[in-house]
């Protein structure tokens, strides 16, 4: 079945499209990394902001999060891209500054991190109501600032509860980069489509897409699993 | 100075809503004082306990500790704490020891017990954890510091509980029936070392099903029900030459 495939082509050096393919992938990482940890303070936010806010502020996290889950992620997407970039570039110019772009992986990394936020929201939210009041009143009798008894109490015993949804949201992240081959970002897929298309050769470029796909799946996993179990201390034996 | 109050409460009350839980409750806890609080289920006991470290804004009267004043406002007709800082500053040394322990579970027995001396009282590490372990070999945890609270038994939980209190150094503690959600088995090693305190002079507030250790530990008691102090005296008087009719009942049912 593999004969007749030349994996010469997947030589780091030109006419082979291997260094392409992998800074492709150096961009899809990039991209999810960044996107994650700003879903994730986003999440944060947005948790705190459901569970404590006021009225206003709890509504405006209502409205983010159904919204954002409403919504196919590709619509989204294209629209955080093209009218936050077209907004962000007309406030750069009515302030005066002329000719502004805002740079294409940071664009990504805010479309992708305004998706992730809306579900992050309610993983976490979730996860701290899981925690049990009376640890978080306890640390409140003794006197421990609100936003310090959020950092050293609420949020270390909720991070247990909302592991397995973050984990997926990691997932979720990384194949959402290939979303943004739409846009034109170079990464992963866009790079292997331009190199199928190219050279003719879907079945290899695809197969090597799908394997750098698959690796990030396996290392991450690998990492998740020992962040876990550090979170998870005290808490797995008994029971 | 010397001799100001370390607790006062006066004329306190409480409504959830429309129902008043505490209809007028006053009491002084001086140094050294033991104040044991019994009562029937629902008389308001953990209520009170939970408005002098301000986990329940009063409805109105006023509670002072070691002479300062809680600041309140009225914001619509509702009290409500005027000064964060006070609130936080004061609950810093009010110590308190919760029916179910309550313990932080992603933290060992030692960081349970240096958490506030460290975060909240700005004590060094080094200092605190010294301290801390001085404070949990007092309570007989001596060897568990490195255990995790689920490692723990309810009783050796409950007794972390109040050594995390000792780590504050605090002017009062204040106890919920910290004995209620024990196996019969391990309420005496708990009992044993809040007996221990008093006997140390140390003030506290306990609120307690246990009549036999009230009586034992108290140097005054308040038998509440249905949010008013119906009788109060010295444990003798209270336990052996109760007046109130209801007071009899209540301690004839639990006896
Ligand atoms: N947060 C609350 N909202 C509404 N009602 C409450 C609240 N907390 C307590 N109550 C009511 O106030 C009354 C007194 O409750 P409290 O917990 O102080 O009683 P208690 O004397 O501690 O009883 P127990 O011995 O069962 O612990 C009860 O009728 C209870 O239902
Ligand atoms: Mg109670």
């Amino acid at each position: 079945m593999l004969d007749g495939i030349d994996f010469s082509l997947l030589a780091l050096d030109s006419p082979g499209w291997g260094g392409a393919l992998l800074e492709g992938f150096l961009v899809s990482i990039q991209l999810a990394a960044g996107g994650y940890l700003l879903g994730l303070a986003i999440g944060i936010c947005g948790a705190v902001a459901k569970l404590y806010g006021g009225r206003v502020t709890r509504d405006l996290a209502e409205i983010y999060t159904i919204v954002i889950r409403a919504v196919p992620e590709l619509v989204l997407m294209l629209l955080f891209y093209y009218v936050g970039t077209d907004l962000a570039n007309r406030a750069m110019q009515a302030m005066g500054y002329s000719g502004f772009d805002i740079d294409g992986l940071t664009a990504g990394i805010l479309v992708i991190g305004l998706v992730q936020g809306g579900y992050a929201t309610e993983v976490i939210r979730g996860a701290i109501r899981a925690v049990p009041h009376g640890q978080i009143e306890a640390a409140q009798a003794f006197g421990m600032a609100p936003l310090k008894v959020l950092r050293r109490v609420t949020l270390p015993a909720a991070t247990p509860h909302a592991i397995p949804g973050m984990a997926n949201l990691w997932m979720i992240a990384t194949k959402d980069t290939a979303l943004l081959a739409v846009i034109g970002f170079s990464e992963l897929t866009l790079v292997t489509r331009q190199a199928a298309s190219a050279t003719r050769a879907y079945f290899l470029f695809f197969l090597a897409a799908g394997a750098l796909y698959l690796l990030l799946t396996l290392v991450s996993n690998l990492g998740l699993r020992l962040f876990e179990k550090r979170a998870r201390r005290g808490l797995a034996e008994v029971r | 100075m010397t001799d100001q109050p370390a607790i006062q409460v006066e004329d306190l009350h409480k409504r959830f809503g429309t129902v008043e839980v505490l209809k007028g409750v006053s009491l002084t806890a001086r140094p050294g004082d033991v104040v044991a609080v019994i009562g029937g289920s629902g008389s308001g006991k953990s209520t009170m306990l939970r408005c002098i470290n301000l986990l329940e804004t009063p409805s109105a009267g006023r509670i002072s500790i070691k002479g300062e004043a809680y600041e309140m406002r009225s914001v619509r007709g509702e009290m409500e704490p005027a000064n964060r800082k006070q609130v936080q500053r004061i609950r810093a040394h009010l110590g308190m020891v919760f029916q179910s322990f309550n313990l932080w579970p992603h933290r060992t027995v030692l960081g349970n017990v240096t958490e506030v001396p460290i975060h909240v009282l700005g004590v060094k590490r080094a200092e605190a954890e010294a301290r801390a372990i001085a404070v949990l070999e007092r309570v007989g945890l001596g060897d568990k510091r490195d255990a995790w609270p689920a490692q723990l038994s309810g009783g050796q939980q409950q007794r972390c509980a109040i050594a995390r209190v000792l780590a504050v150094e605090p002017t009062a503690m204040l106890f919920d029936e910290p004995t209620s959600a024990l196996d019969p088995e391990l309420v005496n090693e708990v009992l044993s070392v809040i007996r221990d305190l008093a006997s140390e002079k140390r003030t506290m507030i306990l609120v307690t099903h246990e009549m036999a250790f009230a009586r034992d530990v108290a140097t005054h008691v308040i038998f509440l029900r249905d949010g008013r102090i119906e009788e109060e005296g010295p444990p003798e008087q209270i336990f052996g030459a109760p007046r109130s009719p209801h007071l009899q009942q209540f301690i004839r049912s639990v006896a």
